[in-house]
């Protein structure tokens, strides 16, 4: 009797078991079909983005071999120098902007959910777009080479050679086509913040979280702070460019240093922006090789934090030979000399993990070794460079390019093949070939020491470099063809290893469960994966859950944790507090739609056309991305649910939909106006960079904006701000009447402040062209302008979607984010005020 | 073509003698009309001597570090490592060791900042303007006047020089390796290098930045010379061109005015006084044509004028070659006789 009656409920739990499954599938499912590219889900993205910035590594790499060729001999005239300059500007740009940085973002919108037993990251619809952006911007970038237009500035772009002697496309297309992707970066970047803020198992508080995790989010952070201050270098530059705005044109009151301070804020940064990826990558794999914990967590924490911070302190190291002051020579060089020390830091805590651990040999780890003993070496020639004395010598010559070489291709080129190799068996369930990889390793590492070992000579006997061809008989012919030849050889081991991963796979056997016998959540995944990911969102207790948490497997498999249904058949991830991680909400995430692909080819148009001067077309293209991406947020955001509240399983009950500072949107906005303040802080910085350099900035007081128009601005903006807070509240309280009033108010304030503040340097008759104060000037009114346009579109949409039922006051997204976006209007306005109407007058 | 000989470009500096056995790693030889580590001035013999150093030490602990690596991946010790120790290496290792050598390279480092950019007891001011892609160079005669001259410089050893950098048109960088180290030269400021050569030499100077088309071919010739030399050359320098008189030169002097040369070129002494390119006044007695880019002489000089724009692309000067071959001789033999 008893036996029937447990057999019968094993039945019934296997029954159960099969429809629990069934219906995450049903959620779950992949779109077939045409309607592939219409998927939104991490791992779909997540391949598509990972394959895309290969193979840009890839077309950048062949860009390399052409410079290698063209310097094998000297006075080679193999490619023009015209072709020549296209080619290495090209070549940085891609490896930078379209591989090194967009990596990191694909593979953690791949395997970043995976580590956090996540089903989803919060905005799949926003990673997607990202994606379309990237790949859009990066075609248009690349394919400018074929017509001969490609930009030939050099991946810096200093002015004024690339604004007043460049007359063709090429430097347009860089500015926008590359401003376009450093946005789809900037979206990437609060999509992985917020998931790792928000999207983390229950039980994994801030100490537990996987390092690859924690340096996510520094780098995320930096993305914030250091691409913004590039974005509005690129604005500038492209309004002298279009519009003669003479920001960067000494004879007019501008200053070509500016760019380079804006450019290399951005551009240090960067360097770690790459790196600490990388890193992670390292992080994860050293533990797993030695199959302990990592020594050192904290350590590592901290390190990576502070070298976020450090780096942010460093950039006018890239620029010791403009001549700078003695005092800021020797602030940038300790500067420069300390972010060696956290570096140090991490490589010791691998070391000291590998020393205590029980070391297991694999591809993923030789390729880890190699990485370290080519770092090492680029970080110690980083030492040196960082010495302003020894930079005035090795500056700008080979030696450099052989010290970022060694940095990059050692601290994330190697690192990404590591990682490649490691997660390779999650996204496709097969293993990579051990032989295959050993080839490929070997091959790369010798080419790569032969390539740019003798660079450093090359450099200190006097090779400059972006020179397409040298003299002969200068002591350095025979080591430049050294390099060429180990050039070659790399490039032969990077086509093993892309054969080892296109290579059919049909006949080889799945992998098997955890391949590398980790410890991490990511190795959940089962050997082929569902699309789903994991059967249910464990309760974590442990750093290293798979080694320490008995049974950890099973009970995730048997779908005895949270959110092992998905009884509404929607797809559904699990939101948890900030610092300990207990569950708050069931995230409703969207399913698959074209609209992210159609609003990033609108966006695209934006900045294609203006390339090509169509501005009537341009518009056009900006109106339907305008409207694309009003329909997306129409219909997949803020939803409100057919109940308030959902059983996720063990008891636990959770809201389906929070609003304010809990909701995940809420942060999505705080962290993108974190970005958009600190572009605008870069402007602010332009305008008192030019004042405390230039003695005609600004020329005569009496020149500046018309102080009442510009007063009268900011008191609209700050009307429409006070305006758009009481709409909020009234919303609460549900008084329809107050509500629509206030935004009715509100609106028309924000135009009127609008109006108001462009009548101020309009009425006073500043005219930007003939001079950098006035264009400084209007460019933080148009700046002002620009958002209080996003700003009444906002207004808009709430009050629509309080009349169309969508927002009410319980359910009060809308409103609340709009709100929260207004309070940094605010200090746009008033700053912008305060800086062009009333620092005149201070002074 | 050898526009050097090794003594002219000063073999075996002082501190590059000091570890002379390291001169030739793998195989090559580190002397060169424009390297770095073969210094013949006091910036670039400090910078070289600093440069050893840091290699050296940089290879120590590049060995050490994957010593360590090595060890700790590939030994099976019978005993494993205990955590406390690993520790130990992560305090050691990645902070007191760096810290230590950090802060002696950094004291050492900056005490050498002042040294090089010091511009006091300086015995000699030149002006040095960068531009797309030559180099145009003003002294002061011992007469106190004003004398142009472009694409070669030339110092008496042993003295201090100011150089005052310009551009009027987009960045460029004043670099000669064996002197010292670079300095930009970026359109609306004024930079100033000092130089303080020790050896008599001819060395190669070149653009360091990136500067467009031709920034390759941006290149200049540095002469050290023992000072009464170099006054003579100055003096003599500050003179109006003297033409051979020949009659293919007369020739040619007549073509250099009715084609219009003047309008960009001077020649002092002559007609011809445009600004936009370099002074040719005693373009014979340069050691390169070109900025730095080919061997000065008469047969070079006609294929120059004539083919100006293959021979450097994008250049402002266009080419010649429209003008008939005997012109060309002619204006070449003129322009190589102004010595």
């Amino acid at each position: 009797m008893t036996d029937i009656t447990q057999e019968n409920l094993e039945q019934m739990d296997r029954s159960e078991d099969e429809a629990q499954k069934a219906r995450l599938k049903k959620a779950w499912k992949t779109p077939e079909g045409w309607r592939y590219w219409s998927a939104v889900n991490n791992t779909e993205v997540g391949r598509w983005y990972t394959a895309v910035s290969f193979l840009f590594f890839l077309f950048a790499g062949v860009l390399a071999l052409l410079i290698r060729t063209q310097l094998a001999v000297p006075n080679n005239d193999f490619l023009s120098a015209d072709l020549y300059n296209q080619v290495f500007t090209l070549h940085g740009s891609v490896m930078m902007f379209l591989f090194a940085v967009p990596i990191f973002e694909a593979f953690s919108i791949l395997i970043l959910p995976q580590m956090l037993g996540a089903r989803d990251l919060p905005f799949p619809r926003l990673s997607a777009y990202g994606f379309w952006c990237f790949l859009i911007g990066g075609v248009f970038v690349c394919g400018s080479i074929f017509f001969q237009v490609a930009p030939q500035g050099g991946w810096f772009m200093y002015p004024p050679l690339s604004t007043q002697y460049h007359e063709g496309l090429g430097a347009d297309i860089w500015l926008l086509g590359l401003s376009f992707i450093e946005v789809s970066s900037l979206a990437a970047a609060v999509e992985l913040i917020v998931g790792i803020l928000k999207t983390r198992p229950p039980g994994m508080r801030i100490n537990l979280i996987p390092l690859y995790a924690w340096y996510i989010l520094v780098v995320a952070g930096m993305i914030l702070f250091a691409f913004p201050p590039l974005i509005a270098g690129d604005l500038l530059f492209e309004l002298e460019r279009l519009l003669g705005w003479p920001f960067f044109n000494p004879e007019k009151g501008g200053d070509p240093l500016l760019w380079q301070h804006l450019f290399w804020i951005f551009g240090h940064p960067e360097v770690y922006i790459i790196f600490l990826p990388a890193i992670a990558l390292v992080a994860m794999i050293v533990p797993t090789a030695a199959q302990r914990p990592i020594i050192g967590y904290g350590w590592i924490v901290l390190a990576a934090v502070g070298t976020g911070f450090i780096s942010f302190g460093l950039w006018a190291h890239h620029m010791y030979a403009t001549g700078m002051p003695g005092i800021s020579l020797a602030f940038f060089t300790a500067a420069s000399e300390a972010v060696a020390i956290p570096t140090g830091v991490q490589i010791f805590c691998f070391l000291a993990t590998a020393l205590a651990g029980r070391f297991v040999h694999s591809v993923p780890m030789l390729f880890v070794s190699g990485a370290l003993a080519i770092f090492v070496l680029g970080g110690l020639t980083g030492v040196m460079v960082a010495i302003a004395p020894f930079d005035f010598q090795a500056h700008d010559s080979y030696f450099i390019v052989a010290h970022l070489h060694y940095v990059l291709i050692g601290g994330m080129l190697f690192p990404v093949a590591a990682g490649l190799y490691y997660f390779y068996p999650m996204a496709d369930g097969k293993q990579l070939s051990e032989r295959l990889g050993k080839w490929a390793f070997w091959l790369m590492f010798v080419g790569f020491n032969v390539t740019f070992l003798p660079m450093h000579f090359t450099g200190l006997l006097g090779m400059p470099r972006r020179v397409f061809t040298y003299e002969a008989g200068l002591g350095f012919d025979l080591l430049n063809l050294i390099s060429t030849i180990g050039a070659y050889i790399f490039a032969v081991g990077v086509v093993i290893l892309v054969w080892d991963v296109v290579r059919p796979k049909k006949k080889q056997p799945h992998a098997r469960r955890n391949p590398w016998n980790a410890g991490t959540l990511e190795w959940l995944v089962n050997m082929p994966s569902h699309p789903w990911s994991v059967r249910s969102i464990p309760i974590i207790k442990s750093r290293y859950p798979l080694w320490d948490q008995p049974n950890f497997i099973r009970d995730v498999d048997e779908g005895r944790f949270y959110l092992g249904d998905a009884a509404e058949e929607k797809r559904e991830t699990l939101i948890t507090s900030t610092i300990d991680a207990r569950p708050i909400q069931c995230l409703r995430v969207p399913g698959p739609t074209f609209l992210g692909l159609w609003a990033a080819v609108f966006t695209g148009g934006v900045f294609i056309f203006s390339t090509y001067h169509w501005y009537v077309a341009a518009l056009i293209s900006g109106v339907l991305g305008l409207i694309t991406i009003l329909i997306w947020l129409w219909t997949g955001t803020a939803l409100i649910p057919e109940k308030p509240a959902k059983d996720i399983g063990l008891g636990v009950t959770v809201p389906l939909y929070l609003s304010g500072d809990k909701s995940v949107g809420w942060w999505a906005m705080f962290i993108t106006m974190i970005g958009n303040m600190s572009a605008f802080a870069s402007l602010v910085f332009g305008y008192f960079f030019f004042w405390t350099v230039h003695e005609d900035f600004p020329p005569d007081p009496s020149q500046g904006p018309n102080a009442l128009w510009s007063l009268v601005g900011a008191g609209c903006v700050l009307g429409a701000w006070a305006l758009t807070l009481l709409a909020r509240q009234a919303n609460r309280k549900d008084r329809a009447a107050v509500f629509y009033g206030a935004l009715i108010l509100a609106a028309l304030c924000c135009v009127a402040g609008g109006l108001a503040l462009f009548a101020g340097p309009y009425s006073s008759g500043l005219d930007p062209k003939s001079h950098v104060y006035p264009a400084t000037v209007w460019v933080l009114v148009l700046w002002s302008l620009v958002h209080l346009a996003v700003g009444l579109i906002m207004q808009l949409y709430c009050m629509a979607r309080r009349l169309a039922g969508r927002m009410t006051a319980e359910y009060d997204i809308d409103i609340r984010n709009v709100a929260l976006y207004w309070h940094f209007m605010a200090i746009t306005a008033t700053v912008t005020v305060v800086v062009i109407a009333g620092f005149p007058r201070m002074v | 073509m050898t526009l050097y000989t090794s003594r002219q470009i000063g073999l075996n500096g002082r501190h590059g003698g000091m570890i002379a056995p390291v001169i030739a790693v793998g195989g090559c030889d580190l002397h060169g009309p424009q390297s770095a580590l073969s210094p013949a001035g006091v910036g670039a013999e400090q910078i070289s001597s600093l440069f050893w150093w840091m290699a050296g030490g940089a290879v120590l602990i590049w060995a050490v570090v994957i010593g360590i690596a090595l060890y700790a991946t590939l030994a099976r010790p019978r005993k494993k490592h205990d955590v406390q120790g690993a520790r130990w290496l992560i305090i050691g290792g990645g902070i007191v060791f760096p810290t230590v050598v950090l802060t002696i390279l950094l004291s050492y480092g900056l005490m050498l900042i002042p040294k090089l950019r010091s511009t006091g007891n300086v015995d000699l001011h030149v002006a040095v303007s960068g531009e797309m892609w030559w180099w145009r160079v003003r002294y002061t005669s011992p007469a106190g006047e004003p004398v142009e001259l472009a694409n070669e410089i030339r110092l008496p050893v042993g003295k201090r020089v100011s150089l005052s950098l310009t551009s009027p048109d987009v960045i460029h960088s004043f670099w000669v390796p064996s002197l010292s180290g670079k300095v930009d030269m970026i359109p609306g400021r004024e930079n100033t290098l000092i130089l303080e050569p020790t050896k008599p030499g001819t060395y190669r100077g070149v653009c360091a930045e990136y500067c467009g088309a031709s920034h390759a071919f941006m290149a200049f010739r540095v002469v050290v010379m023992e000072p009464q030399d170099f006054e003579a050359w100055l003096t003599h320098q500050a003179q109006p061109a003297v033409s051979s008189g020949s009659p293919s030169a007369r020739q040619g002097e007549q073509a250099f005015l009715v084609n219009g040369c003047g309008a960009c070129h001077t020649i002092r002494g002559t007609a011809a006084d445009g600004r936009v390119g370099p002074d040719l006044t005693h373009v014979g007695s340069r050691l390169s044509l070109g900025a730095g880019m080919l061997p000065n002489d008469a047969q070079t000089f006609a294929r120059w004028i004539g083919h100006t724009q293959q021979i450097k692309p994008e250049v402002r000067m266009p080419s010649f070659g429209m003008l008939p071959e005997e012109q060309l001789t002619a204006l070449a033999t003129y322009l190589s006789g102004l010595k």
